[in-house]
């Protein structure tokens, strides 16, 4: 049944590279908002949801395989049942949000600054290329170097080099204990505490700068996580979960609004950024949301994040978008398009919704 | 073009000294830590600076000479293995940590820094470079990155992909990329992923930026003996399951606890059919709490005999056995062979049975080191070269246990690399799609195929002629029936 689906895609896939008709591949929809408005009158819509269910789940090998299709909400609810978790703490933005969408635009949540990225958990990948092969890439074991890392190639690359069939990931146990401080203070002093604490051995899992008050996220053994508390001091907030939750799914009071969000990925020692609206800080301050109005220019913005080693992207806008990612350099950008045309030879993956050269 | 044109043109780049090309210089050069592949490169040049590595490439990109790049020259599967009509690119000189930045944890250096001068330049911040593979001490991190190490410590801190921010690499026409970056995320493909473990046969390193994370409080050591391995393979999934991840978790088998003992008195129990190790590291109240709930596992998982140790001498006295598992062997043995297949833990017993039954079959004596805590397992098949023909049965020896890695549902290297020495298990780990993706992600770097050719992955037409049958991921027809 399941290899019907596959013969299927692959069937559609073939056509679309014989016609070079465009192909929007979509998981739950849920991710629409992000990347470039790049969907043509023509496209044809590569729905992934029809290969959905879990492969592969052994929870002592701490490795979950499961098809792109899958709804996160679904993955993560069985990983919880053995006390598991997904460490990168996927945003869902969305009930159906799809293993597939969450590994193609590769974004992570609070937890990412203490656990690692979505990229650093994906072990493997079984996909289909522009000619509609039937690719596997890693595996399920946690270490593996045969061959080129073609899976973690595929995360954040907005499914424009191949359509995920399954992913293998890596999941670690949760931490039995958690609770949440706060504390006032200015932006500066919390930029420099958050890093000399990461500095330190302490059990901090997520960390948030908003409004005038730091918020950090103790996780780990009880006895580990008291101790930790009475060494930082602050007052512990009683709807931690909550918060970090609306963090994640940015359902926090601070992304209510119409304006243009830019998400700054930069160094996070990074002085505070003077750029006109409101700023939430996460990542020890590797990670600044900016929401501002549409006039401030984004030549200043793009030169601020990469003036401080980084580089932004306009996560939401109401406006027809393009140019959303940073921009490449030549060399890079020349790698990026070799790729691309090794992966998708005729184009029809996705075609401008990460690069409008790609 | 003739060697002596090749050299003046070399001169012309770098000081006389830096350019080796009369046959007893280029000894040293001849293999890496793999020492039954040997051959001698045209030329060996060390240069000192980026600026002169891109003069090097742009002359081998013009006259179409091939290029291996080498770091320290231990890598375990030839990766480093001169070319017979190339240059060899010794990074060794490019050995400057160039900045710390300690409060932001990163270090940016140059690829032929030791693995552990980096831990020790940062140590007064309280910082290390978590990645430990056991020849630390000597490994470059242009290798390290080259072939994605690891070490003891990876279940928990993880590999160098995860551990690296940026790299500078340099493609075969002499073109500088910069990627990754001092942000947690960078824009574009994930490259740094792609560059990490692709043991330079897609570009030269000529700079990596390392994360450097906080030494924890404390370490401590349980190690408890068993009178079977499948028991020791359950008492690492029992710790797993009870939520915890141990800062290491290492297996030995019977042989491998003799020779080691014999070497070095780390106070083994003797009668043991596996000894499992298991640290846990953290804050003091972390550490408590976790070597208790440890203990009390190995109990229940059936051990003969467990330890805490009690002070840091006798924490390094513990894993000194362990450690020395590669020399132990050396004084067993005249010559080892270490094998490097990755599986899942619980076909740990099926796979040891498996080993054990081809260790009979072949004759030769085979100790089994084990990363139990991510199913990377190390085993030393114990030969005599000087023996005729062993070498060659010891081979044969390794591919049979590589093979039945991969119908365990896992992989023929974890962290050693394919390099020249797995070449026909790629055939048998991947179809020919993948092999041909894996061509046309190498031609997006050097499309003329300059850097390192040979290794890695193979061709298509070699695979043929092997005549290897590729295995789907331990999904085999007819898998029920006993091969091992
Ligand atoms: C009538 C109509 C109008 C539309 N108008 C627009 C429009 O104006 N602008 C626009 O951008 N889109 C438009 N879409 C397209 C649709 O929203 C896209 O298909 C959607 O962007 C992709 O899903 P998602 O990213 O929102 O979902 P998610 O499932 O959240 O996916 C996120 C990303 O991951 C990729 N992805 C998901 N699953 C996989 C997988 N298995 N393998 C590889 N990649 C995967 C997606 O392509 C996407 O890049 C329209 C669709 C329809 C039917
Ligand atoms: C006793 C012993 C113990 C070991 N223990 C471990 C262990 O625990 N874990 C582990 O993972 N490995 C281990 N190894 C293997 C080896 O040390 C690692 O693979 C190491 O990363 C190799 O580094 P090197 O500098 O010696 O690289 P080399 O052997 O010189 O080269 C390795 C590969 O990297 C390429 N390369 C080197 N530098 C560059 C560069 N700057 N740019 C591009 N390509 C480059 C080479 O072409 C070659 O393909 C061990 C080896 C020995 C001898």
């Amino acid at each position: 049944m399941q290899q019907v689906i596959i013969d299927q895609y692959s069937a559609v896939i073939c056509a679309a590279a014989e016609n070079k008709s465009p192909l929007q591949i979509r998981g739950g929809g849920t991710k629409h908002f992000y990347g470039n408005s790049s969907f043509g009158q023509k496209d044809i819509l590569l729905d992934t949801t029809a290969y959905h269910g879990i492969i592969d789940y052994e929870p002592t090998e701490l490795v979950i395989t499961a098809c792109a299709g899958t709804r996160l909400a679904d993955l993560e609810a069985l990983l919880a049942q053995h006390g598991q978790m997904l460490p990168f703490e996927p945003p869902h933005f969305g009930a159906d949000a799809t293993l597939g969408g969450c590994i193609a635009t590769g974004l992570s949540g609070p937890r990412r600054v203490a656990a690692g990225a979505a990229r650093d958990f994906v072990l493997g990948t079984r996909l289909l290329d522009g000619k509609g092969r039937d690719l596997r890439f890693g595996g399920q074991v946690m270490k593996n170097v045969a061959g080129y890392d073609v899976s973690r190639l595929m995360v954040g690359a907005m499914g424009t080099l191949g359509v995920l069939l399954e992913v293998s990931l890596k999941v670690l146990p949760k931490p039995p204990f958690e609770i949440t401080i706060q504390m006032p203070m200015d932006e500066a002093a919390a930029i420099e505490k958050m890093n000399q604490w990461a500095s330190k051995p302490l059990p901090i899992s997520a960390t948030c700068y908003v409004e005038g008050v730091l918020f950090l996220r103790l996780s780990g053994a009880e006895s580990a996580v008291r101790a930790a508390q009475i060494k930082l001091g602050g007052e512990e907030l009683a709807g931690g979960k909550d918060f970090w939750q609306s963090v994640r799914e940015q359902s926090h009071d601070f992304f209510q609004s119409d304006k243009l969000l830019w998400r700054l990925s930069i160094k996070s020692t990074t002085a505070p950024i003077l750029l006109p609206g409101k700023q939430l800080l996460e990542w020890c301050g590797g990670l600044r949301w900016l929401l501002c109005d549409a006039s401030v220019g984004q030549e200043i913005i793009r030169k601020t994040a990469k003036n401080a080693s980084g580089h932004v992207t306009l996560f939401r806008s109401n406006a027809l978008r393009n140019a959303v990612f940073h921009p490449l350099d030549p060399a890079m950008l020349e790698i990026h398009r070799l790729l691309k045309e090794k992966f998708d030879p005729s184009g029809i993956f996705n075609p401008g919704r990460f690069y409008s050269e790609f | 073009m003739t060697l002596h044109e090749l050299v003046n043109k070399l001169h012309a780049i770098l000081p006389h000294e830096a350019v080796l090309y009369e046959t007893e210089d280029l000894r040293p050069y001849e293999c890496d830590g793999l020492s039954a592949y040997r051959q001698l490169p045209l030329v060996v040049v060390l240069p000192h600076t980026e600026e002169q590595i891109v003069k090097i490439l742009q002359l081998c990109h013009a006259t179409s000479i091939p290029v291996v790049a080498r770091g320290a020259g231990t890598g375990l599967s030839g990766g480093a293995l001169p070319h017979v009509q190339g240059v060899l690119l010794s990074l060794a000189k490019l050995n400057q940590i160039i900045a710390i930045d300690s409060l932001a944890r990163m270090a940016r250096v140059q690829p032929g820094v030791r693995n552990l001068a980096i831990s020790e330049a940062v140590a007064m911040y309280g910082l290390y470079y978590a990645p430990d593979p056991s020849s630390q001490i000597a490994c470059s991190i242009g290798g390290n990155v080259a072939e994605n190490s690891g070490g003891v410590h990876c279940l928990k801190y993880g590999l160098t992909v995860h551990n690296i921010v940026k790299l500078r690499v340099l493609t075969i026409d002499g073109e500088c990329l910069e990627i990754g970056g001092e942000s947690l995320d960078s824009a574009g493909y994930d490259l740094l992923a792609l560059m990490t473990g692709s043991e330079g046969m897609l570009g030269i390193i000529t700079e990596i930026t390392v994360k450097l994370i906080p030494m924890p409080e404390k370490a401590q050591l349980v190690m408890a003996a068993f009178d079977d391995v499948l028991k020791a393979g359950n008492a690492v999934a029992n710790v797993i399951a009870a939520g915890i991840i141990p800062a290491g978790m290492e297996m030995m088998d019977k042989i491998t606890i003799h020779a080691v003992e014999e070497f070095l008195q780390a106070g083994y129990d003797l009668d043991a059919a596996a000894i499992l190790l298991c640290e846990s590291d953290g804050s003091d109240e972390e550490v408590a709490d976790e070597i208790k709930q440890i203990y009390s596992i190995m109990q229940q998982s059936g051990a003969t005999k467990i330890s805490t140790s009690r002070n840091e001498a006798e924490r390094l006295r513990f894993w000194a056995g362990r450690k020395a598992a590669f020399p132990a062997a050396g004084r067993v043995s005249p010559d080892y062979y270490c094998m490097d297949g990755t599986i899942p833990r619980k076909r740990l017993a099926d796979v040891l049975r498996g080993i054990e039954k081809l260790s009979l079959e072949y004759g030769l004596r085979c100790m089994n080191v084990f990363h139990a805590g991510d199913g990377n397992l190390h085993p030393l098949i114990l030969y005599d070269a000087n023996q005729p023909g062993e070498l060659e049965r010891t081979e044969e020896f390794g591919g049979k246990i590589l093979e039945m890695c991969i119908r365990a549902g896992g992989t023929i290297t974890g962290e050693h690399g394919v390099g020249m020495e797995k070449i026909n298990q790629m055939c048998i780990q991947f179809g020919t799609g993948e092999l041909a993706m894996f061509h046309a992600v190498k031609a997006a770097f050097d499309p003329t195929g300059l850097l390192n050719p040979g290794k890695a992955v193979p061709t298509l037409h070699r695979c043929a002629e092997l005549g290897a049958m590729h295995v789907h991921r331990g999904e085999e027809k007819f898998a029920e029936l006993p091969r091992f």
